[in-house]
């Protein structure tokens, strides 16, 4: 090791305006659209903490060229679609850009997504200096421009997302089969509306109660019985959720007849705190806060299971099991790959194909580096498993045609249909 | 009787098969439908018409999706519906092999059915051969007829078209026989299709060759069954190749309805509009605006002077492109008295030869040549063998251009054919350079090769755009899914106008959002030359005043500017007392001829292929060579190179021993480069003997080509996969290669992260290198940081020799002092170069990348081309502990690029360091660093230039972004 003579600093950063505490009175915060199924709660528990929040869901190659012109060609396509993004909705005349800020989640590993912050900041300085830039973080980053909540919000954030997850789950399972059109989407918007009521008052907190709620009022749609083939979404976390980041996939694919099968965003959370526990058990890193996530990830895994437990008593196909999907890791790849979606996207690969769920698109932007390894690197392991999976990487990208990614898909769902003809 | 018709609506060509129900084929066909998708299919219709007045159909193809779901009809996969056709006609099949015109496909029949096509980085397979056949100026047919008598084969990129293309126009220039380039370019299609599709699965068996291009093209059929290895029983090139997904399209149409002839033809008839595709505004509002338009740019031209009546002194520029040539004498105020302007097709010097002849016919005994200068990529060959003046590096010659034409000039734009160049000047004089990356070249070219495709000249075709309503958006990444965006739009129903609009606006923001990286147009400046032949286009020139908003001037010899600087360059730099040029004479020139040849240089490990030209005055002239060795030139003292210190020192650490005991082999590369110290050190200690993997080289990564996963992984990844085969085949006892997520913290940055393909590509290896398992591959999840936990993972990793805990910890205390003593010993030598760089007044370059780039294999002996050029080279590693620590506006996290900013740093305090940052192509995180790296030298007056390399070994980029860095830091020192 080298001595530790402490050198000069030179200082190259840029000025960027600061999120003040006044602010919160004065800025409406704008939102990319990431998560359609989860930000109508989240938002609801943010503006409950005292913020004014707005999820973007401006769209079109007006976003895309906004992107281009402030993204590096090389960084990944979720930096542009969100930058792309906020500019357009800033040049729309829609927000006064002195009462605007925009909010980023920020993860901190060892992925270039942690510099998702960076990027927007230059990207306003172009154009809006004046816009302050918000971390959402759990990893003490950005401290002082912080979206700050309070512990019981962070509680109701966390049962937000299980609610969230939850809709989104049943959702899917009975979409494809709904006897009406249309029907599933009005459930779906009953729930929400439900769920946000019992984040206002303490009924959230009763998830077996809330569970139920939601998991009866999708059981009441009429449903036809058919049988449709599953089709599983894994990868990259942005494009795995965002319909802007992945051309509307799942649309795409119930346009297709199939039932898209959308893993849970707990499961990432939970990734995300069980890699702190690892990397103590691993490397002895962080020995004085990883009690702290241990207990986090005893709280949060606990609520899973009875979510789970509540799901299994239905029609509705449960939850990923957090611990099973770490078993399924250990069978493909090291817990230690923790960039990026790391080892939860094999491990979510190996858990559909054991539930049925054999056809796959791994959503992936173009070039992601831990995508190399986790997601294309890892689909031969994961096929030496479970023989029969058929996974079809995806690349999305500013200028990949469409045609050619669906193109790719439909290859992969004759596959599928020709099997489950051949069942039959 | 019952009919089945399939029809596959493909890329480039429609084909029908008609069946009956004994299977017999009735009619089949294959057509081009120059994306008039469904006119080509309504003509099929009508031919079927007397066959059948009913059938059942199904289409197939990737354009026949829209068609289908539109028209009502029903789809089938094209692979699926060869798939299907296989197991009807060709039961006994193991693995077919499909390419059409943009997509690759192979199936897997036997061992477990896998069916795969191509990434969309790897597009492109027939529109490739197209392409490559205008490139050789050649139709494809004789092309193919050509790579038969091939003698020699070239390793050319083979990851797209866009690679192969700068892999292959050296190859022309050099003057390579055009046989054995076509031979290579079928080869790179074979490795694309065996590495990027078959990934690690062989393809062995009975195979099945389909689709248009290896039904056609016979060259590519040997191509292919010689690399794997086949004999005719087991390749088969079925007579209905190229239209079996039709036939397999029929197959499936036994499961669709009945319908009548005249139902289908209606149906189509009045097809639906399509979806709306993306639209962009008009160039021009009305014709009025386009007068005043080409008046404003009338304005910027040069005086003529008749070369036949014209008496005195004349200056000559050429230039030498690597698509094109021109030449122009001018008098001495500027006046032009000939230029000329042509596409290389093959030989440039051929044409140079043919032009001065011209020339000298012209100007008789009224004109004297009082000096001439050469610029481009051919410079060196044209000043050997014509014996000219001056040569000077192409971006000069652009500069001098411009400023003739605005004094003032605080931007200026060059769209070649091949290249886009940009300069910022400050105060006359380059302040920054920016050349694209090879992913986006090409741009120029590109509507000429589309303009051709469509029948069209170029002016015409762009001329369609000026008035286009709607341009369609095509986006920008490169010229590979510019064509499939292209075919997608015209499928879709835009017109030849919109599409021509639509490409000029495309590659006017590749240029200005990704080679400038210009955030706002204020960022270009206020007086802007732009030129390069592209330029001429008015449409491309209307795109770029309407994206940046600002009045530009644009010379009308736009195309010409590099011939016009290198005139101007003889003109300023030509002595008094010189009254004659010695570029060869006329009698000279009657008597010159050459012969060309290409051989293997032996010089060194490098293995250069290089080419020589012998003239007939005995001269030789050899190119192709990376150093003075390959030029049969004596070796000059050698330059200090700290990234053959490195590499040679790193590969004679481990000790030889007479009787090995256990052996471990380490895999040069990523994060072994630079640990290599520390591992050697602790397995030797450890009581093992330690085998390194071979030296990288081309061959390595082919033989481990095949076990890739992603083909857009940078190349020092790739090219791990070979580095193990080569262990594997030294059969060593076991490979250790442990992850880490962690790099050493240097206590410079907020985090010490590993890239993380550094970081975890073990993971790779193992799940895709069926050779390795868990008692030949050993790779503990290690922190280097924690002796604690490091110890016992190597503890339980190693569990099988039984060492003691102490033992290890012994080792890897030894180990890290190796590690810290050989990075002393890289400091120390550096500082060693900066002194005697200094003493010498000798410019010093920092190479700045990664530890594994000094590979030379990695960075293509680049720092020995620095040498060549008179420069010291230094590394990121040997000086950034002299820079200061630095707080950047990124988040600072991984350890290697931590290095990078604080070497900026340190190059900002020294007059006579500059640095030239190496990137890997496909490096996401460089994409964060280059910015940053960037402001940081450019905030305090330094220049700043980057390289980005990958496995294509086409030095004369690099050589002239180097050389445009040295002439303009000459320029820059004496003005201050």
């Amino acid at each position: 090791m080298k001595e530790q003579t402490p050198a000069p600093v030179a200082d190259f950063t840029n000025k960027y305006p600061v999120f003040t505490p006044e602010m919160k009175a004065t800025h409406t915060i704008l939102i990319p659209d990431m998560l359609p199924w989860h930000f109508d709660l989240l938002v609801h528990v943010m503006e409950k903490e005292g913020y004014r929040v707005e999820v973007l869901h401006n769209e079109g190659r007006a976003v895309i060229d906004e992107g281009l012109k402030h993204v590096h060609n090389d960084t990944c396509y979720p930096a542009l679609c969100v930058i792309g993004q906020y500019l357009d909705a800033l040049k729309s005349g829609k927000y006064d850009p002195d009462r605007t800020a925009v909010l980023i989640t920020q993860s901190g590993g060892g992925c270039r997504a942690s510099n998702y912050i960076p990027l927007i900041r230059k990207a306003m300085a172009a154009e809006f200096p004046q816009v302050p830039v918000l971390s959402l973080n759990f990893s003490g980053l950005e401290k002082g421009n912080s979206l700050h909540l309070s512990v019981g919000n962070f509680v109701r954030l966390a049962y937000a997302i299980f609610y969230g997850d939850l809709i989104m789950t049943c959702f899917n399972q009975t979409k494809p089969y709904e006897k009406e059109e249309g029907s599933t989407a009005r459930v779906r918007k009953q729930c929400v509306e439900a769920m946000k009521k019992a984040l206002d008052g303490g009924q959230y907190k009763h998830l077996k109660k809330c569970a139920r709620y939601i998991l009866d009022a999708f059981a009441a749609v009429p449903v036809t019985g058919e049988k449709k083939i599953k089709v599983g979404i894994v990868g990259e976390i942005y494009v795995k959720y965002s319909p802007l980041g992945n051309s509307h996939l799942e649309d795409f694919l119930l346009s297709e007849g199939c039932e898209p099968v959308v893993p849970a965003l707990m499961d990432f959370i939970l990734y995300c705190v069980i890699n702190n526990v690892n990397d103590e058990k691993l490397y002895g890193k962080g020995k004085k806060t990883a009690w702290l996530f241990t207990i986090v990830y005893k709280w949060l895994y606990g609520r899973q299971k009875k979510l789970i437990s509540c799901m299994k008593k239905t029609r509705y196909e449960p939850l990923h099991d957090f611990e099973h999907l770490r078993r399924c890791a250990d069978k493909v790849i090291n817990q230690g790959v923790k960039m990026g979606e790391g080892w939860l996207i094999p491990a979510e690969m190996a858990a559909l194909a054991e539930t049925g769920t054999e056809n796959i698109v791994c959503a992936q932007p173009f070039g992601c580096l831990p995508n190399h390894i986790a997601g294309k690197g890892a689909v031969r392991a994961v096929k030496q498993l479970h023989a029969d999976v058929n996974i079809v990487p995806v690349d999305y990208d500013p200028s990949a045609t469409r045609v050619n990614q669906e193109n790719r898909i439909k290859l992969m769902l004759a596959t599928a249909r020709e099997r489950m003809h051949a069942e039959h | 009787m019952a009919y089945y018709l399939g029809i596959d609506v493909g890329s480039t060509t429609v084909k029908a098969c008609l069946m009956d129900d004994a299977g017999k084929i009735l009619y089949s066909s294959y057509v081009r439908h120059f994306s008039r998708v469904r006119e080509c299919v309504l003509q099929e219709l009508d031919k079927i018409r007397p066959l059948a007045a009913s059938f059942h159909v199904c289409i197939t193809g990737s354009a026949g999706l829209g068609i289908a779901q539109r028209g009502k009809i029903p789809f089938v996969q094209e692979v699926q519906a060869a798939f299907g056709a296989i197991r009807r006609l060709y039961p006994d099949t193991d693995v077919a092999v499909e390419l059409g015109g943009e997509d690759a496909k192979i199936i897997f029949v036997t061992g477990g059915t896998e069916q795969r096509m191509n990434g969309s980085c790897a597009g492109g397979t027939g529109a490739f051969i197209d392409q490559m056949a205008t490139l050789l100026d050649l139709t494809v047919e004789e092309m193919d007829a050509l790579s038969l008598k091939a003698e020699r084969v070239y390793p050319i990129a083979s990851r797209c078209g866009v690679f192969a293309k700068s892999d292959i126009q050296p190859l022309l220039n050099q003057g390579v026989n055009k046989a054995d380039i076509a031979a290579s370019i079928f080869q790179a299609v074979v490795d694309q299709t065996v590495s990027g599709l078959a990934q690690g699965r062989r393809i062995k068996g009975k195979v099945l060759f389909l689709g248009g291009p290896l039904f056609f093209l016979k060259g590519l059929r040997l191509a292919f069954k010689r690399t794997l290895g086949l004999d005719d029983e087991h390749a088969v090139f079925p007579d209905t190749a190229p239209c079996f997904m039709s036939i397999g399209a029929a197959i499936y149409a036994a499961e669709e309805k009945e319908e009548s002839i005249e139902e289908l033809v209606s149906r189509l008839s009045v097809l639906p509009e399509t979806e709306s595709i993306a639209v962009g505004e008009p160039l021009f509002a009305d014709h009025a605006e386009y007068d005043a338009f080409v008046a404003r740019h009338m304005r910027s031209d040069l005086a003529f002077e008749n070369v036949l009546t014209y008496r005195g002194d004349a200056y000559l520029g050429i230039d030498s492109g690597s698509t094109t040539t021109k030449l122009m004498l001018i008098t001495p105020d500027c006046k032009i008295l000939y230029s000329h302007y042509q596409t290389n097709n093959g030989q440039p010097l051929d044409i140079v030869v043919q032009k001065l002849q011209e020339i000298y016919s012209l100007i008789g005994n009224r004109i004297v040549i009082r000096g001439d200068c050469v610029t481009g990529y051919g410079e060196d060959m044209m000043k050997a063998a014509l014996k000219i003046d001056f040569g000077v590096v192409e971006t000069m010659a652009h500069f001098k251009a411009a400023l003739h034409f605005n004094p003032d000039v605080d931007f200026i734009i060059d769209i070649g054919g091949q290249d886009i160049k940009c300069f910022k000047v400050k105060n006359r004089a380059i302040d920054s350079i920016m050349l694209n990356e090879v992913c986006s070249s090409g741009c120029g070219s590109f509507i000429q090769t589309f303009a051709k495709a469509m029948g069209m000249e170029i002016e015409e075709f762009s001329r369609l755009g000026l008035f286009a309503k709607h341009p369609v958006e095509l986006g920008s990444r490169c010229t590979v899914f510019m064509n499939s965006s292209v075919k997608q739009a015209q499928k879709e129903g835009a017109s030849v106008e919109d599409i021509s609009a639509g490409l000029s606006s495309s590659i006017v923001k590749n240029a200005i959002y990704k080679v400038i990286r210009a955030r706002t147009p204020e960022e270009l400046g206020e007086h802007i030359v732009v030129q390069g032949g592209t330029f001429l286009n008015d449409a491309v020139l209307r795109s770029f005043e309407k994206e940046t908003g600002k009045e530009v001037v644009r010379p009308a010899i736009a195309g010409l500017m590099g011939a016009f600087g290198a005139a101007l360059y003889a003109k300023e730099n030509t002595p008094a007392e010189k009254l004659i040029s010695t570029i060869v004479t006329e009698p000279e020139l009657r008597a010159f001829s050459y012969t060309s040849r290409s051989i293997t240089c032996k010089g060194c490990t490098s293995h250069c292929s290089v080419n020589i030209l012998t003239f007939a005055d005995g001269r030789r002239f050899i190119s192709g060579n990376k150093c003075e060795r390959g030029a049969g030139l004596p070796v000059r003292r050698d330059l200090p190179d700290i990234y053959n210190f490195k590499y040679e020192k790193l590969l004679s650490l481990p000790k030889t021993v007479e009787q090995p005991r256990v052996t471990v082999g380490l895999p040069v590369q990523l994060v072994m480069f630079e640990q290599l110290p520390l591992w050697v050190t602790f397995f030797e200690t450890c009581g093992f003997s330690v085998v390194l993997s071979d030296r990288s080289s081309r061959e390595l990564y082919f033989r481990g080509q095949h076990t890739v996963a992603s083909d857009t992984a940078c190349y020092p990844a790739k090219l791990m996969h070979g580095h193990i085969e080569s262990l594997l085949d030294k059969h060593v006892d076991f490979i250790f290669y442990p992850c880490e997520s962690y790099n050493i913290d240097e206590h410079d940055s907020v985090n010490h992260y590993n890239c993380p393909v550094v970081a975890y590509y073990p993971e790779l290896l193992k799940a895709n290198n069926e050779r390795l398992n868990a008692d030949n591959f050993i790779m503990p999840y290690l922190d280097p940081n924690s002796e604690k936990t490091t110890v016992r993972a190597l503890h339980r990793a190693l569990a099988r020799w039984k060492l003691p805990s102490s033992l290890i910890r012994r080792a890897w205390r030894a180990g890290l002092d190796a590690y810290a003593s050989f990075h002393a010993d890289v400091v120390q030598e550096g500082r060693r170069i900066l002194a005697e760089a200094e003493r010498e007044g000798r410019q010093v370059i920092v190479l700045a990348g990664r530890p594994y780039h000094a590979d030379p294999e990695i960075n293509h002996g680049i720092g020995k081309l620095l040498n060549s050029l008179g420069i010291a080279v230094l590394s990121e590693d040997a000086v950034y502990e002299e820079g200061d620590l630095v707080k950047v506006n990124v988040l600072n996290q991984w350890t290697y690029h931590a290095r990078l900013y604080r070497a900026a740093e340190f190059v900002t305090h020294r007059k006579n360091v500059n640095l030239v940052q190496l990137v890997s192509f496909g490096c996401g995180i460089d994409a964060i660093t280059t910015d940053e790296v960037r402001a940081i030298l450019e905030s305090r007056g330094k220049l700043y230039t980057q390289i980005k390399i990958d496995e294509i070994n086409n030095l004369g980029v690099v050589k002239i972004r180097l050389r445009s860095l040295l002439a303009a830091i000459e320029e820059l020192g004496r003005k201050a």
